[in-house]
Protein backbone atom coordinates (compact mmCIF):
# COMPACT_ATOMS: atom_id res chain seq x y z
CA UNK A 1 0.00 0.00 0.00
CA UNK A 2 3.06 2.21 -0.54
CA UNK A 3 3.87 5.02 -3.56
CA UNK A 4 1.96 7.08 -4.83
CA UNK A 5 -1.14 5.13 -5.73
CA UNK A 6 -1.14 3.99 -2.27
CA UNK A 7 -4.03 6.20 -1.00
CA UNK A 8 -6.23 5.65 -4.11
CA UNK A 9 -5.68 2.30 -3.58
CA UNK A 10 -7.79 2.55 -0.32
CA UNK A 11 -10.66 4.17 -2.38
CA UNK A 12 -10.79 0.88 -4.56
CA UNK A 13 -10.72 -0.93 -1.25
CA UNK A 14 -13.98 0.85 -0.11
CA UNK A 15 -15.68 0.59 -3.59
CA UNK A 16 -15.52 -2.58 -3.19
CA UNK A 17 -16.60 -3.53 0.66
CA UNK A 18 -19.13 -0.62 -0.61
CA UNK A 19 -20.08 -2.81 -3.79
CA UNK A 20 -19.72 -6.05 -1.57
CA UNK A 21 -21.67 -5.22 1.72
CA UNK A 22 -25.24 -3.82 -0.91
CA UNK A 23 -24.90 -6.06 -3.38
CA UNK A 24 -24.78 -8.82 -0.67
CA UNK A 25 -27.60 -7.04 1.06
CA UNK A 26 -29.65 -7.05 -1.89
CA UNK A 27 -28.88 -10.99 -2.56
CA UNK A 28 -30.33 -12.15 1.10
CA UNK A 29 -33.53 -9.83 0.69
CA UNK A 30 -34.01 -11.52 -2.50
CA UNK A 31 -33.83 -14.86 -0.54
CA UNK A 32 -35.73 -13.75 2.25
CA UNK A 33 -38.27 -12.63 1.24
CA UNK A 34 -41.58 -13.58 0.43
CA UNK A 35 -42.64 -13.37 -3.80
CA UNK A 36 -46.15 -13.85 -4.52
CA UNK A 37 -46.86 -11.05 -7.63
CA UNK A 38 -49.95 -10.74 -9.50
CA UNK A 39 -50.87 -8.68 -11.88
CA UNK A 40 -52.71 -5.65 -9.89
CA UNK A 41 -49.25 -5.71 -7.72
CA UNK A 42 -47.02 -5.36 -10.70
CA UNK A 43 -48.97 -2.64 -12.36
CA UNK A 44 -46.85 1.05 -11.81
CA UNK A 45 -48.25 2.68 -8.92
CA UNK A 46 -47.82 6.07 -10.46
CA UNK A 47 -50.26 8.41 -7.98
CA UNK A 48 -52.50 5.17 -6.82
CA UNK A 49 -55.22 5.93 -9.22
CA UNK A 50 -54.65 2.77 -12.24
CA UNK A 51 -51.95 3.57 -15.01
CA UNK A 52 -53.15 5.44 -18.74
CA UNK A 53 -51.16 4.21 -21.82
CA UNK A 54 -47.77 3.90 -21.65
CA UNK A 55 -44.97 4.05 -19.15
CA UNK A 56 -43.48 7.61 -21.16
CA UNK A 57 -45.12 10.76 -20.98
CA UNK A 58 -44.09 13.54 -23.20
CA UNK A 59 -42.81 16.48 -21.46
CA UNK A 60 -41.40 19.71 -22.32
CA UNK A 61 -37.54 19.16 -21.74
CA UNK A 62 -36.45 22.47 -20.08
CA UNK A 63 -33.21 21.09 -18.57
CA UNK A 64 -30.72 20.92 -21.50
CA UNK A 65 -29.85 24.59 -21.60
CA UNK A 66 -28.92 23.85 -17.55
CA UNK A 67 -26.83 20.42 -19.02
CA UNK A 68 -24.74 22.66 -21.22
CA UNK A 69 -24.23 25.17 -18.80
CA UNK A 70 -23.14 22.98 -16.40
CA UNK A 71 -20.58 21.74 -18.43
CA UNK A 72 -19.32 24.51 -18.87
CA UNK A 73 -18.89 25.65 -15.58
CA UNK A 74 -18.14 22.50 -14.08
CA UNK A 75 -15.19 22.71 -16.43
CA UNK A 76 -14.41 26.25 -14.78
CA UNK A 77 -14.74 25.31 -11.62
CA UNK A 78 -12.30 22.09 -12.28
CA UNK A 79 -9.88 24.87 -13.96
CA UNK A 80 -10.12 27.15 -10.67
CA UNK A 81 -9.01 24.50 -8.43
CA UNK A 82 -5.49 23.95 -9.34
CA UNK A 83 -5.00 27.61 -9.83
CA UNK A 84 -6.47 28.75 -6.17
CA UNK A 85 -3.73 26.08 -5.33
CA UNK A 86 -0.28 27.41 -6.44
CA UNK A 87 -1.99 30.86 -6.39
CA UNK A 88 -0.08 31.93 -3.26
CA UNK A 89 3.41 29.84 -3.99
CA UNK A 90 6.30 31.42 -4.94
CA UNK A 91 6.77 32.71 -8.54
CA UNK A 92 2.96 33.24 -9.22
CA UNK A 93 1.12 36.24 -7.86
CA UNK A 94 -0.08 39.08 -10.31
CA UNK A 95 0.28 37.36 -13.57
CA UNK A 96 -1.99 34.06 -12.46
CA UNK A 97 -4.15 37.14 -11.12
CA UNK A 98 -4.84 38.87 -14.57
CA UNK A 99 -4.69 35.40 -16.37
CA UNK A 100 -7.62 34.21 -13.86
CA UNK A 101 -9.39 37.44 -14.20
CA UNK A 102 -9.30 37.00 -18.19
CA UNK A 103 -10.48 33.65 -18.11
CA UNK A 104 -13.32 34.39 -15.27
CA UNK A 105 -14.40 37.66 -17.93
CA UNK A 106 -14.80 34.96 -20.66
CA UNK A 107 -17.07 32.71 -18.23
CA UNK A 108 -19.25 35.79 -17.01
CA UNK A 109 -19.53 36.71 -20.72
CA UNK A 110 -21.48 33.23 -21.19
CA UNK A 111 -23.46 33.61 -18.08
CA UNK A 112 -24.60 37.21 -18.66
CA UNK A 113 -25.24 36.23 -22.36
CA UNK A 114 -27.72 33.18 -21.19
CA UNK A 115 -29.58 35.52 -18.90
CA UNK A 116 -30.32 38.03 -21.59
CA UNK A 117 -31.26 35.41 -23.47
CA UNK A 118 -33.59 34.51 -20.76
CA UNK A 119 -32.93 30.98 -21.09
CA UNK A 120 -32.38 31.08 -17.11
CA UNK A 121 -35.69 32.07 -16.68
CA UNK A 122 -37.97 29.08 -16.02
CA UNK A 123 -41.15 29.01 -18.44
CA UNK B 1 -1.21 16.94 12.42
CA UNK B 2 -1.12 14.87 10.36
CA UNK B 3 0.10 15.88 6.18
CA UNK B 4 -0.59 14.14 2.97
CA UNK B 5 2.76 12.50 4.01
CA UNK B 6 1.50 10.41 6.60
CA UNK B 7 -1.18 8.43 4.26
CA UNK B 8 -0.30 5.61 1.69
CA UNK B 9 1.38 3.62 4.69
CA UNK B 10 -1.12 1.69 6.46
CA UNK B 11 -1.07 -1.69 6.66
CA UNK B 12 -3.69 -3.35 4.53
CA UNK B 13 -5.54 -4.95 8.06
CA UNK B 14 -5.61 -1.32 9.68
CA UNK B 15 -7.24 0.25 6.18
CA UNK B 16 -9.87 -2.16 6.62
CA UNK B 17 -10.58 -1.73 10.00
CA UNK B 18 -10.92 1.56 9.27
CA UNK B 19 -13.01 1.24 6.12
CA UNK B 20 -15.14 -1.17 7.79
CA UNK B 21 -15.48 1.35 10.74
CA UNK B 22 -16.33 4.14 8.89
CA UNK B 23 -19.48 1.59 7.47
CA UNK B 24 -20.73 0.93 10.95
CA UNK B 25 -20.36 4.25 11.86
CA UNK B 26 -22.84 5.71 8.60
CA UNK B 27 -25.31 2.55 8.50
CA UNK B 28 -25.77 3.36 12.78
CA UNK B 29 -25.55 7.33 11.86
CA UNK B 30 -28.37 7.12 9.31
CA UNK B 31 -30.53 4.62 11.71
CA UNK B 32 -30.34 7.01 14.91
CA UNK B 33 -29.87 10.29 13.39
CA UNK B 34 -33.29 9.61 10.99
CA UNK B 35 -34.53 8.66 14.94
CA UNK B 36 -32.87 12.51 15.61
CA UNK B 37 -34.52 14.26 13.23
CA UNK B 38 -37.99 12.47 13.80
CA UNK B 39 -37.97 13.15 17.40
CA UNK B 40 -35.80 16.56 17.16
CA UNK B 41 -39.43 17.79 14.69
CA UNK B 42 -42.06 16.26 16.72
CA UNK B 43 -40.96 18.14 19.70
CA UNK B 44 -40.62 21.33 17.49
CA UNK B 45 -43.88 20.45 16.39
CA UNK B 46 -45.45 19.92 20.10
CA UNK B 47 -46.16 15.86 19.44
CA UNK B 48 -44.09 12.71 21.10
CA UNK B 49 -42.81 11.44 17.81
CA UNK B 50 -41.82 7.43 17.81
CA UNK B 51 -41.92 6.30 21.16
CA UNK B 52 -43.02 2.62 20.72
CA UNK B 53 -39.49 0.58 19.46
CA UNK B 54 -37.33 0.37 22.40
CA UNK B 55 -36.68 2.97 24.82
CA UNK B 56 -37.44 6.29 23.84
CA UNK B 57 -38.24 4.92 20.26
CA UNK B 58 -34.87 4.49 19.72
CA UNK B 59 -35.15 1.10 18.12
CA UNK B 60 -37.97 2.87 15.00
CA UNK B 61 -35.49 3.12 12.56
CA UNK B 62 -33.81 -0.70 13.02
CA UNK B 63 -37.75 -2.14 12.99
CA UNK B 64 -38.31 0.08 9.97
CA UNK B 65 -35.08 -1.65 8.35
CA UNK B 66 -35.89 -5.05 9.16
CA UNK B 67 -39.36 -5.02 8.01
CA UNK B 68 -38.00 -3.27 4.61
CA UNK B 69 -35.48 -5.99 4.12
CA UNK B 70 -38.14 -8.85 4.78
CA UNK B 71 -41.28 -7.73 2.98
CA UNK B 72 -42.62 -8.35 -0.21
CA UNK B 73 -40.58 -6.65 -2.92
CA UNK B 74 -42.61 -5.37 -6.03
CA UNK B 75 -40.97 -5.21 -9.24
CA UNK B 76 -43.56 -3.21 -11.63
CA UNK B 77 -43.92 -5.05 -14.87
CA UNK B 78 -43.22 -2.02 -17.28
CA UNK B 79 -39.45 -1.36 -15.74
CA UNK B 80 -35.82 -2.05 -17.19
CA UNK B 81 -34.57 -4.50 -14.77
CA UNK B 82 -31.25 -4.11 -14.84
CA UNK B 83 -31.15 -0.52 -14.03
CA UNK B 84 -33.83 -0.38 -12.00
CA UNK B 85 -31.77 -2.71 -9.81
CA UNK B 86 -28.42 -1.05 -10.32
CA UNK B 87 -29.86 2.65 -9.57
CA UNK B 88 -29.77 2.94 -5.70
CA UNK B 89 -26.46 0.91 -5.56
CA UNK B 90 -25.21 3.83 -7.91
CA UNK B 91 -26.89 6.32 -5.46
CA UNK B 92 -25.19 4.81 -2.06
CA UNK B 93 -22.02 3.56 -2.53
CA UNK B 94 -20.70 6.38 -3.91
CA UNK B 95 -21.85 7.99 -0.79
CA UNK B 96 -20.15 6.15 1.30
CA UNK B 97 -16.97 6.73 -0.57
CA UNK B 98 -16.93 10.76 0.35
CA UNK B 99 -16.45 9.34 3.94
CA UNK B 100 -12.93 8.44 3.02
CA UNK B 101 -11.10 11.75 3.18
CA UNK B 102 -13.50 13.16 6.04
CA UNK B 103 -10.50 13.93 8.91
CA UNK B 104 -11.48 12.28 12.03
CA UNK B 105 -8.85 13.17 13.83
CA UNK B 106 -4.81 12.92 14.08
CA UNK B 107 -2.24 10.48 14.34
CA UNK B 108 -2.99 8.06 16.82
CA UNK B 109 -1.66 4.39 17.96
CA UNK B 110 -4.19 1.57 16.24
CA UNK B 111 -3.29 -1.06 18.04
CA UNK B 112 0.54 -0.72 18.03
CA UNK B 113 0.32 1.06 14.32
CA UNK B 114 1.15 4.68 14.21
CA UNK B 115 -1.93 5.82 11.77
CA UNK B 116 -4.35 9.39 11.41
CA UNK B 117 -8.11 8.56 12.23
CA UNK B 118 -8.90 9.35 8.55
CA UNK B 119 -8.91 6.44 5.70
CA UNK B 120 -7.26 7.93 3.52
CA UNK B 121 -5.89 11.43 2.28
CA UNK B 122 -5.47 12.42 -1.22
CA UNK B 123 -3.78 15.46 -3.11
CA UNK B 124 -7.47 16.05 -4.89
CA UNK B 125 -9.41 15.13 -1.73
CA UNK B 126 -11.96 17.69 -2.16
CA UNK B 127 -12.39 16.61 -6.04
CA UNK B 128 -13.16 13.12 -4.80
CA UNK B 129 -16.26 14.44 -3.13
CA UNK B 130 -17.36 16.55 -5.83
CA UNK B 131 -16.74 13.63 -8.46
CA UNK B 132 -19.00 11.48 -6.37
CA UNK B 133 -21.31 13.46 -5.87
CA UNK B 134 -21.74 13.89 -9.76
CA UNK B 135 -22.01 10.09 -9.78
CA UNK B 136 -24.72 9.72 -7.42
CA UNK B 137 -26.71 12.04 -10.12
CA UNK B 138 -26.27 8.87 -12.20
CA UNK B 139 -28.57 7.06 -9.54
CA UNK B 140 -31.07 9.88 -9.65
CA UNK B 141 -31.46 10.04 -13.31
CA UNK B 142 -31.37 6.57 -13.85
CA UNK B 143 -34.13 5.36 -11.18
CA UNK B 144 -36.01 7.84 -12.47
CA UNK B 145 -35.33 6.97 -16.03
CA UNK B 146 -36.25 3.02 -15.25
CA UNK B 147 -39.06 3.31 -13.60
CA UNK B 148 -40.88 4.10 -16.64
CA UNK B 149 -43.37 6.34 -14.78
CA UNK B 150 -44.41 9.52 -15.90
CA UNK B 151 -43.84 11.27 -12.05
CA UNK B 152 -40.73 9.28 -11.40
CA UNK B 153 -38.87 10.71 -14.92
CA UNK B 154 -40.10 14.11 -14.20
CA UNK B 155 -39.01 13.70 -10.82
CA UNK B 156 -35.61 12.01 -11.65
CA UNK B 157 -34.86 14.98 -14.70
CA UNK B 158 -35.81 17.73 -12.01
CA UNK B 159 -33.90 16.16 -9.22
CA UNK B 160 -31.08 16.05 -11.86
CA UNK B 161 -31.20 19.72 -12.84
CA UNK B 162 -31.71 20.81 -8.91
CA UNK B 163 -28.20 18.54 -7.96
CA UNK B 164 -25.86 20.24 -11.02
CA UNK B 165 -26.84 23.39 -10.55
CA UNK B 166 -26.22 23.82 -6.96
CA UNK B 167 -22.95 21.51 -7.32
CA UNK B 168 -21.36 24.32 -9.22
CA UNK B 169 -22.20 26.76 -6.42
CA UNK B 170 -20.95 24.18 -4.29
CA UNK B 171 -17.68 23.75 -6.28
CA UNK B 172 -17.05 27.67 -6.43
CA UNK B 173 -17.27 28.18 -2.72
CA UNK B 174 -14.63 25.83 -2.21
CA UNK B 175 -11.73 27.81 -4.44
CA UNK B 176 -11.87 30.60 -1.38
CA UNK B 177 -10.87 27.74 0.94
CA UNK B 178 -7.89 26.63 -1.42
CA UNK B 179 -7.22 30.09 -2.31
CA UNK B 180 -6.48 30.45 1.43
CA UNK B 181 -5.21 27.04 2.27
CA UNK B 182 -2.99 26.16 -0.88
CA UNK B 183 -4.34 22.39 -0.76
CA UNK B 184 -7.46 20.15 -1.85
CA UNK B 185 -6.40 17.99 0.77
CA UNK B 186 -8.46 17.41 3.35
CA UNK B 187 -6.15 16.78 6.32
CA UNK B 188 -3.85 19.69 5.11
CA UNK B 189 -6.98 22.11 5.31
CA UNK B 190 -7.88 21.39 8.81
CA UNK B 191 -4.31 21.67 10.09
CA UNK B 192 -4.53 25.23 8.24
CA UNK B 193 -7.14 25.92 10.81
CA UNK B 194 -5.27 25.19 13.35
CA UNK B 195 -3.43 28.72 13.88
CA UNK B 196 -5.74 32.24 14.36
CA UNK B 197 -4.49 35.56 15.60
CA UNK B 198 -5.37 37.24 18.51
CA UNK B 199 -7.50 40.49 18.84
CA UNK B 200 -6.35 42.95 21.52
CA UNK B 201 -8.65 45.13 23.45
CA UNK B 202 -6.95 46.79 25.65
CA UNK B 203 -5.28 44.68 27.34
CA UNK B 204 -7.22 42.12 27.10
CA UNK B 205 -5.68 39.33 24.66
CA UNK B 206 -9.10 37.19 22.97
CA UNK B 207 -7.85 34.20 20.69
CA UNK B 208 -9.61 35.32 17.08
CA UNK B 209 -11.24 32.06 15.68
CA UNK B 210 -9.17 31.01 12.62
CA UNK B 211 -12.17 28.67 11.24
CA UNK B 212 -12.37 30.01 7.42
CA UNK B 213 -16.40 29.83 8.45
CA UNK B 214 -15.82 33.12 10.45
CA UNK B 215 -12.93 34.57 7.73
CA UNK B 216 -14.39 33.82 4.49
CA UNK B 217 -18.12 33.94 5.86
CA UNK B 218 -20.00 34.34 2.51
CA UNK B 219 -18.51 31.32 1.20
CA UNK B 220 -19.39 29.78 4.36
CA UNK B 221 -22.95 31.16 3.70
CA UNK B 222 -23.31 30.18 -0.15
CA UNK B 223 -22.13 26.68 0.98
CA UNK B 224 -24.75 26.16 3.63
CA UNK B 225 -27.44 26.76 0.96
CA UNK B 226 -25.59 24.61 -1.60
CA UNK B 227 -25.62 22.00 0.83
CA UNK B 228 -29.10 22.29 1.49
CA UNK B 229 -29.57 22.05 -2.09
CA UNK B 230 -27.42 19.45 -3.45
CA UNK B 231 -28.56 16.86 -1.15
CA UNK B 232 -32.25 17.89 -1.61
CA UNK B 233 -33.34 18.91 1.95
CA UNK B 234 -35.85 21.38 2.71
CA UNK B 235 -36.59 23.91 1.35
CA UNK B 236 -35.09 22.81 -1.66
CA UNK B 237 -36.38 19.17 -1.25
CA UNK B 238 -38.56 19.93 -4.74
CA UNK B 239 -38.17 16.16 -6.17
CA UNK B 240 -40.21 14.99 -3.37
CA UNK B 241 -42.73 17.78 -4.02
CA UNK B 242 -45.65 15.17 -3.09
CA UNK B 243 -48.19 17.10 -4.10
CA UNK B 244 -47.08 17.43 -7.95
CA UNK B 245 -44.80 14.33 -7.94
CA UNK B 246 -46.03 12.00 -5.93
CA UNK B 247 -42.59 10.81 -4.30
CA UNK B 248 -40.05 11.87 -7.71
CA UNK B 249 -37.38 9.55 -8.98
CA UNK B 250 -38.67 6.82 -6.16
CA UNK B 251 -41.95 6.84 -6.63
CA UNK B 252 -41.80 3.30 -7.90
CA UNK B 253 -39.65 1.88 -5.07
CA UNK B 254 -42.16 0.35 -3.30
CA UNK B 255 -40.93 0.12 0.51
CA UNK B 256 -38.65 -2.62 -0.30
CA UNK B 257 -34.79 -3.14 1.13
CA UNK B 258 -34.23 -0.80 -2.59
CA UNK B 259 -36.00 2.06 -1.24
CA UNK B 260 -34.20 1.66 2.08
CA UNK B 261 -30.89 1.76 0.00
CA UNK B 262 -31.76 5.00 -1.75
CA UNK B 263 -32.87 6.68 1.54
CA UNK B 264 -29.71 5.83 3.11
CA UNK B 265 -27.94 7.64 -0.05
CA UNK B 266 -29.87 10.68 1.02
CA UNK B 267 -28.82 10.32 4.59
CA UNK B 268 -24.96 9.61 3.63
CA UNK B 269 -25.27 12.37 1.80
CA UNK B 270 -26.25 14.66 4.31
CA UNK B 271 -23.84 13.12 6.95
CA UNK B 272 -21.48 14.00 4.18
CA UNK B 273 -21.85 17.62 3.20
CA UNK B 274 -21.93 18.25 6.81
CA UNK B 275 -18.71 16.58 7.09
CA UNK B 276 -17.47 18.44 4.45
CA UNK B 277 -18.51 21.94 5.98
CA UNK B 278 -16.57 20.83 9.58
CA UNK B 279 -13.27 19.94 7.33
CA UNK B 280 -13.61 22.78 5.65
CA UNK B 281 -15.06 25.68 6.83
CA UNK B 282 -15.91 24.99 11.13
CA UNK B 283 -12.12 23.54 12.14
CA UNK B 284 -12.50 19.71 10.79
CA UNK B 285 -11.51 17.56 14.17
CA UNK B 286 -9.55 20.61 16.40
CA UNK B 287 -11.33 21.46 19.20
CA UNK B 288 -13.55 24.93 18.97
CA UNK B 289 -11.76 27.92 21.34
CA UNK B 290 -12.62 27.17 24.99
CA UNK B 291 -11.93 24.06 24.81
CA UNK B 292 -8.82 23.71 23.02
CA UNK B 293 -7.02 26.14 25.90
CA UNK B 294 -6.76 22.55 27.17
CA UNK B 295 -3.85 21.29 26.02
CA UNK B 296 -4.63 17.82 25.44
CA UNK B 297 -7.72 18.37 23.28
CA UNK B 298 -6.18 18.29 20.01
CA UNK B 299 -4.19 15.27 20.82
CA UNK B 300 -5.35 11.17 20.73
CA UNK B 301 -8.45 10.34 20.38
CA UNK B 302 -10.14 13.17 21.96
CA UNK B 303 -10.62 14.53 18.38
CA UNK B 304 -12.96 12.23 17.56
CA UNK B 305 -16.01 13.71 19.90
CA UNK B 306 -15.11 17.00 18.89
CA UNK B 307 -16.49 15.98 15.28
CA UNK B 308 -18.76 13.94 16.06
CA UNK B 309 -19.92 17.19 18.29
CA UNK B 310 -20.17 19.50 15.38
CA UNK B 311 -21.93 16.69 13.08
CA UNK B 312 -24.33 16.51 15.29
CA UNK B 313 -25.06 20.10 15.55
CA UNK B 314 -24.80 20.32 11.99
CA UNK B 315 -27.44 18.16 11.41
CA UNK B 316 -29.62 19.41 13.79
CA UNK B 317 -29.35 22.55 11.72
CA UNK B 318 -30.87 20.41 9.06
CA UNK B 319 -33.29 19.49 10.92
CA UNK B 320 -34.13 22.94 12.21
CA UNK B 321 -34.34 24.28 8.79
CA UNK B 322 -36.90 21.56 7.92
CA UNK B 323 -38.79 22.16 10.72
CA UNK B 324 -39.36 25.76 9.81
CA UNK B 325 -38.71 26.78 6.08
CA UNK B 326 -41.79 25.82 3.46
CA UNK B 327 -40.34 24.80 0.21
CA UNK B 328 -39.41 27.43 -2.51
CA UNK B 329 -40.84 27.08 -6.22
CA UNK B 330 -38.58 25.71 -8.92
CA UNK B 331 -38.35 28.53 -10.97
CA UNK B 332 -37.17 30.68 -7.62
CA UNK B 333 -34.55 27.27 -6.96
CA UNK B 334 -33.04 27.37 -10.68
CA UNK B 335 -33.22 31.59 -10.13
CA UNK B 336 -31.13 31.60 -6.91
CA UNK B 337 -29.00 29.00 -7.60
CA UNK B 338 -27.84 30.54 -11.35
CA UNK B 339 -28.43 34.00 -10.86
CA UNK B 340 -27.73 34.66 -7.27
CA UNK B 341 -25.19 32.40 -5.90
CA UNK B 342 -23.21 31.53 -8.90
CA UNK B 343 -22.52 35.52 -9.90
CA UNK B 344 -21.78 36.38 -6.34
CA UNK B 345 -19.66 33.45 -6.14
CA UNK B 346 -17.42 34.27 -9.51
CA UNK B 347 -17.29 37.98 -7.90
CA UNK B 348 -16.55 37.27 -4.40
CA UNK B 349 -13.63 34.47 -5.57
CA UNK B 350 -11.84 37.45 -7.34
CA UNK B 351 -12.46 39.53 -4.63
CA UNK B 352 -10.49 37.09 -2.32
CA UNK B 353 -8.12 36.46 -5.09
CA UNK B 354 -7.06 40.02 -5.30
CA UNK B 355 -6.93 40.36 -1.13
CA UNK B 356 -4.79 37.51 -1.19
CA UNK B 357 -2.23 38.83 -4.27
CA UNK B 358 -2.36 42.38 -2.08
CA UNK B 359 -0.17 40.47 0.60
CA UNK B 360 2.79 39.63 -1.98
CA UNK B 361 2.82 42.27 -4.53
CA UNK B 362 1.19 45.80 -3.35
CA UNK B 363 1.83 46.75 -7.50
CA UNK B 364 -0.63 49.19 -9.23
CA UNK B 365 -1.57 46.25 -10.89
CA UNK B 366 -3.17 44.39 -8.23
CA UNK B 367 -4.80 47.82 -7.13
CA UNK B 368 -6.31 48.20 -10.80
CA UNK B 369 -7.44 44.84 -10.76
CA UNK B 370 -9.45 45.39 -7.03
CA UNK B 371 -11.17 48.29 -8.83
CA UNK B 372 -12.30 46.80 -11.83
CA UNK B 373 -13.92 44.29 -9.53
CA UNK B 374 -15.35 46.77 -7.21
CA UNK B 375 -16.59 48.89 -9.61
CA UNK B 376 -17.69 46.32 -12.05
CA UNK B 377 -19.68 44.59 -9.55
CA UNK B 378 -21.39 48.05 -8.02
CA UNK B 379 -22.40 48.48 -11.90
CA UNK B 380 -23.80 45.03 -12.56
CA UNK B 381 -25.75 45.61 -9.44
CA UNK B 382 -27.07 48.78 -10.51
CA UNK B 383 -27.70 47.83 -14.06
CA UNK B 384 -30.25 44.59 -12.36
CA UNK B 385 -31.80 47.04 -9.86
CA UNK B 386 -32.61 49.25 -11.76
CA UNK B 387 -33.76 47.17 -14.50
CA UNK B 388 -36.28 45.23 -11.73
CA UNK B 389 -37.13 48.64 -10.40
CA UNK B 390 -38.83 49.36 -13.65
CA UNK B 391 -40.16 45.98 -14.61
CA UNK B 392 -42.13 46.12 -11.02
CA UNK B 393 -43.19 49.48 -11.98
CA UNK B 394 -44.80 47.89 -15.22
CA UNK B 395 -46.29 45.54 -13.61
CA UNK B 396 -47.62 46.97 -10.77
CA UNK B 397 -49.11 50.08 -13.49
CA UNK B 398 -50.62 46.75 -15.37
CA UNK B 399 -52.27 45.51 -12.65
CA UNK B 400 -53.62 48.79 -11.35
CA UNK B 401 -55.22 49.38 -15.44
CA UNK B 402 -56.96 45.85 -14.98
CA UNK B 403 -58.43 46.96 -12.01
CA UNK B 404 -59.85 49.71 -13.97
CA UNK B 405 -61.02 48.11 -16.62
CA UNK B 406 -62.99 45.37 -14.69
CA UNK B 407 -64.35 47.72 -12.21
CA UNK B 408 -66.11 50.17 -15.10
CA UNK B 409 -67.21 46.39 -16.66
CA UNK B 410 -68.59 43.73 -14.79
CA UNK B 411 -69.70 41.63 -17.21
CA UNK B 412 -65.86 41.18 -18.02
CA UNK B 413 -65.68 38.96 -14.49
CA UNK B 414 -64.18 41.92 -12.53
CA UNK B 415 -63.29 40.40 -9.19
CA UNK B 416 -64.55 39.70 -6.37
CA UNK B 417 -68.01 40.44 -8.00
CA UNK B 418 -69.64 38.26 -10.15
CA UNK B 419 -70.93 39.44 -13.10
CA UNK B 420 -74.02 41.39 -13.10
CA UNK B 421 -76.36 40.89 -15.89
CA UNK B 422 -76.73 36.72 -14.82
CA UNK B 423 -80.19 35.41 -16.12
CA UNK B 424 -81.50 34.83 -12.59
CA UNK B 425 -81.18 38.21 -11.57
CA UNK B 426 -83.29 39.53 -13.47
CA UNK B 427 -85.85 36.88 -13.02
CA UNK B 428 -85.35 34.74 -15.90
CA UNK B 429 -84.91 30.82 -15.00
CA UNK B 430 -83.96 28.44 -17.08
CA UNK B 431 -86.58 25.42 -17.08
CA UNK B 432 -84.17 22.94 -15.68
CA UNK B 433 -83.88 24.56 -11.98
CA UNK B 434 -86.19 23.02 -9.79
CA UNK B 435 -87.74 25.34 -7.15
CA UNK B 436 -87.93 24.53 -3.68
CA UNK B 437 -90.84 22.89 -2.09
CA UNK B 438 -91.94 21.41 -5.30
CA UNK B 439 -92.87 17.80 -4.41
Amino acid sequence: MDGYFGSYVVVAVLLAIGVGVFAGGLLANRMLRPHRPTVEKLTTYECGVDPVGEGWAQSQVRYYVFTYLYVVFAVDAVFLFPWATVFAAPGFGTTTLVEMFVFLAFIAIGILYAYRKRVLTWT
Amino acid sequence: MPSLNDFGHDPLWISIIKAVVIFVFLVLAVLFGVWTERKLISRMQHRYGPNRAGKFGLLQSVADGLKMGLKEDLTPSGVDKVLYLVAPLILVVPAFISYSIIPFGPVVSMFGVKTPLQLTDLPVAVLLVLAMASLGVYGIVLAGWASRSPYAILGGLRSTAQVISYEIAMGLSFVAVFLYAGTLSTSEIVAKQAGGGTLDIGSLTIPMPSWYAIQLIPSFLIYVLTMLGETNRVPFDLPEGEGELVAGFHTEYSSSLKFALIMMAEYVNVFVVSGLSITLFLGGWRAPWPISLWDGANHGWWPLLWFFIKLVIVFGFFVWVRAALPRVRYDQLMALGWKVLIPLNLVWILLVATFRALRVDKGPVVFTMLAIIVIGALAVYFYFDTANQRRREARAQEIQQDFETLADAPALGGFPVPPLDLPHYHGVHSSKEVTSGSN
